[in-house]
């Protein structure tokens, strides 16, 4: 008897108290925030907890608050697994941003499919989104876009002969498969495909190589440091053809590893490093000012592209939510009807058939002059 | 010192085994067979432990866990074999699971092969393997073995990162089936669950068995001393390359059921790091207990999840917990077995030493 009057109070006490303050809305997010891949995971990290904490400051989404849940992958397939299966079933979020690597990404995707739950990856990966998956989008810009980009502006110049000079890692092999790939389309031959080691400290010999061919650029793809000593190696031979790196390298570290070298390099890249460069009619620039500005204030430190990818999730996630409700369901259809979604990363167009959602302009060609970005028209 | 009794009552080839010089025929009997019963009952015990968890974890995540600390188990399992008894060090078994994941993988993902019959495959290829470098590589002791089987697993973690034809390189290989029994396809968490532990029983059992055999006692003696061992006629190198082939064997056999597990593979998951994890597992648990091992794995594998509530000083804390463990119970957590036990009885028992407590 007693037990029926106090569940019927603990009901209505339930109702009422749902009713006045409204449930937070649960995000999980996975990111690499240790291990090797800590680099992207915790920008990732700071950005998402900053736009969550934002969104909460102007009133959430419809008056119902935010939560962010976020777990550390380590860079580790089977914890990102694992973590992936705590979110949905202990924490019922309704979406998922990250992971942050291409390979936690696709280690996370059975779990996110069987669970019917949207995703929303940070990974550059193509085959995160290649072919389409039901509940799986991605907001890093692919490498193949980079790539058209190099080779749009070589075609404006009449240049035809390259030489690729890639490192022997995942980022150098699948940057290598695309520049060959992508090559007969724009009218390019490849002279040179050399490679180098992650750890060389010196590269004269493959540049060397390079001078004695009718090469009349050289791309050369990598991240840190490799492409700052193929810029002074290059510059102490005297090389005088044009120098191209890869996105891997658009940041400020890049400059300063090459010091008088990375004068007149030509890089494709994100908006992030030139946000204060950009036309006023560009329509990223408000949000890159944002975002720009946001994290200067939480971190003291510039914001980066990975960062920005982690803002594309969280931010399209909030268009998503304020359509179509928080459900899983209502989430997945209206982030796949996305249209002109100006983020950081560049113009979102989400499609039943494309889940990437950007075209070769969210990157754009900039050079080094004076040690700063110039934008190249 | 037991010069008489040897002569009177030891068979020959108990020779090596010295504990039971000092005991008559009938009194090593009666102790077989006690020894025997304990273990079937301990075994019988643990069974039914791992029948009833999955009601306790109902459908939650720590059921997702559950299924790790069962492919865990394995490995540090087959380590131990290795490590406790042999006295051999491994920092190379990550090498060895990721070969039977990707063996499997490939086979199944990319030429289609039935998933039972690539698990054959993968486990018989990678125990060939390690039956074949054991013989070089355990010549080595000390370092100089840690220092070769690193080698080793590096060597095989390159090989996963590179051949990217093959393995998909360091973005994975997905699309791997799930394993199929008839109609039942092991397809969700509890499902798994089930497959992968009664895998790990059969490796107990297995493990328990070989722990407790000729062959056991004469890897113990190699612990000890391996000199002497081969003067009471022990073919230690042998031997030592046969549990090496074994403990490799059953980490292909964990990798196998991992790769249908998780339906996708990755190298990060088999670098160095897993090694050391491994090796880590085998001691917190103790060194020479089959029953620890799948403590260690146990404490290894959902530590971490339990700490994920402090958040950014979870490492800490694990670290700090890993060290106070090694520090204060260098035989392992299993040697707080007979304490704990003698504590439940009420009145204090013999505590059995390490090795009894296989």
């Amino acid at each position: 008897m007693s037990r029926t009057v106090f569940s019927v109070f603990l009901g209505i006490l339930l109702t009422a108290a749902g009713a006045f303050a409204a449930e937070p809305i649960k995000i999980g997010a996975l990111f690499a925030v240790t291990g090797p891949a800590a680099f992207l995971g915790e920008p990732e990290r700071n950005t998402a907890q900053m736009v969550v904490d934002e969104i909460n400051k102007g009133g959430g989404i419809k008056g119902r608050k935010l939560e962010l849940v976020v777990y550390d992958t380590q860079g580790d397939s089977t914890k990102a697994v694992q973590a992936a299966t705590r979110l949905i079933k202990e924490d019922n979020v309704v979406a998922i941003i990250g992971p942050s690597t291409t390979g936690d990404s696709m280690a996370v995707i059975p779990v996110v499919e069987k669970a019917k739950i949207p995703m929303v990856s940070c990974a550059a990966g193509m085959k995160i989104t290649d072919p389409v998956k039901k509940w799986v989008f991605k907001t890093a810009q692919n490498d193949t876009l980079a790539v058209e980009k190099i080779y749009e502006h070589l075609k404006k110049r009449k240049v035809s002969r390259v030489a690729i000079l890639t490192v022997s890692d995942s980022f150098g092999s699948s940057g290598r498969e695309q520049l060959k790939a992508q090559a007969a389309k724009f009218g390019i031959q490849i002279l040179v495909d050399d490679t180098y080691g992650p750890k060389d400290t010196d590269m004269t010999s493959q540049l060397t190589k390079v001078r004695g061919t009718q090469a009349e650029a050289l791309i050369c793809w990598g991240t840190n440091p490799g492409p700052a000593v193929i810029a002074r190696n290059a510059k102490q031979l005297g090389l005088k053809m044009p120098l191209y790196m890869s996105h891997g390298v658009s940041s400020k570290k890049f400059i300063e590893l090459a010091g008088d070298a990375a004068e007149g390099i030509m890089i494709p890249s994100g908006r992030v490093i030139v946000a204060d460069l950009l036309p006023k009619s560009d329509k990223q620039k408000k949000s890159l000012m944002a975002f720009v500005k946001d994290y200067q204030n939480h971190y003291r430190k510039e914001g980066d592209h990975f960062g920005g990818h982690a803002w594309d999730a969280v931010m399209l996630l909030k268009g998503a939510i304020e359509k179509g409700g928080a459900t899983p369901d209502g989430i997945r259809n209206q982030l796949e009807k996305t249209r002109n979604f100006a983020g950081i990363g560049g113009i979102f167009n989400y499609s039943p058939a494309d889940h990437a959602g950007l075209t070769k302009d969210a990157f754009v060609l900039v050079e080094i002059k004076k040690g700063d970005w110039v934008l190249v028209k | 010192m037991a010069e008489g009794r040897m002569r009177g009552s030891a068979a020959p080839n108990n020779l090596y085994f010295p504990l039971t010089l000092t005991l008559s025929l009938r009194e090593r009997e009666f102790s077989r067979q006690y020894h025997l019963k304990r273990e079937l009952l301990k075994f019988a015990i643990f069974t039914i432990l791992v029948l009833l968890l999955p009601l306790a974890a109902k459908e939650g995540y720590i059921l997702n866990v559950l299924v790790f600390v069962g492919i865990h188990s394995i490995l540090a399992i087959a380590l131990n074999l290795l490590l406790g008894y042999a006295g051999q060090i491994s920092l190379g078994h990550a090498g060895f699971f990721g070969l039977g994941a990707y063996i499997s993988g490939v086979l199944t993902a990319t030429h289609g092969q039935n998933p039972w019959l690539a698990m054959c495959y993968a486990a018989g290829a990678v125990g060939i393997l390690a039956f074949v470098i054991g013989f070089p590589i355990l010549k080595l002791k000390g370092h100089y073995l840690a220092m070769a089987t690193l080698g080793l697993g590096i060597i095989i973690y390159i090989l996963f990162n590179e051949t990217v034809d093959l393995t998909g390189g360091p973005s994975g290989l997905s699309g791997i089936p799930n394993l199929t029994l008839g109609t039942l396809t092991f397809d969700n968490d509890l499902k798994n669950y089930y497959l992968v532990w009664t895998f790990t029983l059969v490796a107990i059992l297995l493990a328990v068995n070989l722990a407790n055999s000729r062959i056991g006692r004469a890897l113990r003696a190699i612990h000890d001393s391996e000199t002497a061992a081969r003067l009471m006629g022990i073919n230690a190198r042998f031997l030592k390359v046969q549990v090496f082939a074994l403990s490799a064997l059953l980490c292909s056999v964990a990798g196998s059921l991992y790769a249908h597990v998780m339906t996708f593979v990755a190298p990060a998951s088999f670098g160095f790091n897993f090694s050391v994890e491994l090796v880590t597992m085998v001691i917190i648990g103790g060194l020479g207990s089959i029953y620890g091992s799948v403590l260690g794995a146990a404490i290894l594998t959902l530590l971490p999840e339990l700490l994920r509530a402090f958040q950014d000083y979870d490492i800490i804390i694990y670290g700090l917990i890993l060290i106070l463990m090694t520090m204060f119970l260098p035989g392992g957590l299993v040697s707080m077995a007979p304490v704990f036990m003698s504590l439940l009885r009420g009145r204090r028992k013999q505590p059995g030493g390490a090795h009894a407590e296989a």
